[in-house]
């Protein structure tokens, strides 16, 4: 496996549990291209977490592949496979009996990394994820719940894994520190560039963190798999549609800015002004809550760029 | 009975010519036991230590190994929990007397009920602190790519330390406790200097209360020794 990111590929992957009706996972086939976010989402009894889980073979395939840069998961070593794939958790399951130096070092442990490398590597990582390094020599008791999920996702990177798998990871943290760690990993993802499967509940926090979604509907089936704005603008048949939301038209606006838009020109009289890096959905609630038609888009410094219809944004 | 006591300084003290004290039978006594500490107080109290070390240890050795094979094979568990269960059951002086006919008048006559007593919290304890460890530990471990073995050395064992480390304090402490009364057959630690006492006419009081007062401080102090030891061996659980 390389060291980068890596191209992860469902291939009519399959799960049946014995002694239950129909599958967990049906027929599953979609590709996650290295260095995206995929993102499953889905009604509970959906399939997603089993999904994840085929992949590090914490649950065994019925049947179909899966493929990680091409090379089918069955033919890695288990554990060889695990320690190169990044697995964070909701309940992120730090162990609480090791500083959080310790926990960030386990796989490098593992590996063989030196002491002084896991050392310098958890301080890295540590920063990378938002922690001040005295963090390093606390035990997980000591920690917020934001706190430890930032100390497991860093866990989960100490390997550096071209894959990581994510499975509700801010499922359990309340909404505010919940929406500052989703622009974190963003930003973070940023840099990292790695492959990653997030599995949630939670439609915006899909639509916000997802380059793809995959909707899985009850009995794992694979309804939809789309980029967000494609799943918002164009849900293929009425159970995405539903799952979406019937504000979905308002979410689409939300990915997309003032910037990405025609502009005519600018001819301003007292018009409201607002930069460019606006959402078309703020910029919507702004002329509704004013009762004006039209704002002006301005730069960062603030020098205006052109001018803006409300029609213009609905189309 | 008095017969088998033999060892261990004057059974009957001689009133006439000790101090007021002895003379009047007070209850403590200072210069007899400086005066009785080499010969009487001071091995007898070594002898019960080292009882209690060979006890607890042979008892903790066969208790792990019991509570890994529980802890691993399930189905064993239960008929093992009930095993010690029953040896826990049975009332120490009718076990010593069994095995005077078996084992003779001999220390290990004490020290196979003692061994015995100790399996029963030892094996609950070590199989509880393993069973203890939370389900997302686990998954992270197993997710991580832990083999089995790794889980258990670096997981499952440190996490188990808090409860074996409390099963030990009651074994030990227990073990200190039945030892004396293991002195009622044969002449060892310091339950001797007990039955001593009790068996003159009219009791030899600051010999009681010397002997007694060692057992329950050498419980007390054991006590603070393995509570120490557990903070020193289980750092985390002492944060928040």
């Amino acid at each position: 496996m390389a060291t980068e990111a890596a191209e992860l590929v469902f291939d009519e992957a399959t799960k049946v549990y014995p002694g239950r009706e129909g599958a967990a996972v049906d027929h599953l086939s979609l590709t996650v291209p290295a260095g995206e976010i995929c993102v499953l989402v889905g009604p509970s009894g959906g399939g997603k977490t089993t999904a994840l889980k085929l992949v590090n073979r914490l649950i065994p395939l019925t049947s179909g592949y899966i493929r990680i840069d091409g090379r089918q998961i069955g033919d890695y070593d288990v554990t060889e496979l695990r320690r190169s794939i990044g697995y964070v958790i909701q309940q992120v399951g730090l162990f609480p009996h090791m500083t959080v130096e310790a926990n960030i070092g386990t796989v490098p442990k593992l590996l063989g990394r030196p002491r002084s490398w896991i050392k310098e590597r958890s301080a890295e990582l540590l920063e990378l994820v938002g922690l001040d390094p005295s963090y390093a020599k606390r035990f997980p008791a000591q920690l917020s719940g934001g706190e430890r999920q930032r100390v497991g996702l860093a866990r989960a990177l100490a390997a550096n894994p071209p894959l990581m798998l994510m499975d509700e990871p801010f499922g359990a943290i309340d909404p505010i520190v919940r929406a500052r760690l989703q622009d974190e990993f963003l930003r973070l993802q940023r840099e990292i560039r790695k492959t990653v499967v997030f599995v949630t509940h939670d439609i915006d926090e899909a639509i916000k963190i997802g380059d793809r979604i995959a909707i899985l509907r009850e009995g794992g089936k694979l309804a939809q798999y789309d980029t967000p704005q494609q799943i918002l603008e164009h849900p293929v048949d009425d159970f995405v549609a539903d799952f979406v939301g019937r504000d979905r038209a308002l979410k689409a606006l939300a990915l997309r800015t003032l910037g990405e838009l025609e502009l005519s020109p600018a001819t301003e009289d007292g018009l409201p002004r607002l930069p460019a890096d606006t959402s078309l959905r703020d910029a919507l609630a702004l002329l509704i809550a004013e009762r004006r038609d039209a704002l002006v888009v301005v730069s960062a410094d603030g020098a205006p760029l052109g001018v803006v219809k409300r029609e213009d944004l609905l189309k | 009975m008095i017969g088998f006591h033999e060892a261990g300084g004057p059974v009957i003290p001689n009133f006439g010519r000790g101090t007021d004290c002895l003379r009047n039978n007070h209850w403590f006594c200072p210069s007899w036991v400086r005066e009785n500490w080499g010969d009487t107080l001071q091995p007898a109290l070594i002898q019960h230590i080292e009882l209690t070390l060979v006890v607890v240890a042979i008892g903790f050795a066969i208790a792990f190994l019991l509570a890994l094979a529980g802890f691993r094979w399930r189905f064993l568990d239960p008929p093992l929990g009930a095993a010690t269960d029953v040896l826990y059951t049975l009332p120490s002086i009718a076990l010593f007397t069994v095995l005077v006919s078996i084992t003779g008048l001999e220390v290990i006559t004490i020290a196979i009920p003692l061994v015995a007593y100790t399996l029963f919290i030892l094996y609950r304890n070590i199989v509880t602190g393993l069973r203890s460890v939370p389900a997302d530990v686990l998954e992270s471990a197993r997710g991580m790519g832990l083999t089995r073995r790794q889980t258990f050395t670096k997981v499952e064992l440190p996490l188990a330390t808090p409860a074996i480390m409390a099963g030990l304090r009651i074994a030990t402490v227990s073990t200190i406790s039945i030892a004396t009364i293991g002195a009622f057959f044969i002449n060892y630690g310091l339950g001797t200097p007990i039955f001593d006492a009790l068996g003159v006419a009219d009791i030899f009081r600051t010999k009681l209360l010397a002997a007694g007062g060692l057992v329950i401080l050498l419980a007390l102090v054991a006590d603070v020794l393995l509570s120490l030891l557990q903070r020193a061996l289980t750092p985390w659980s002492r944060t928040r």
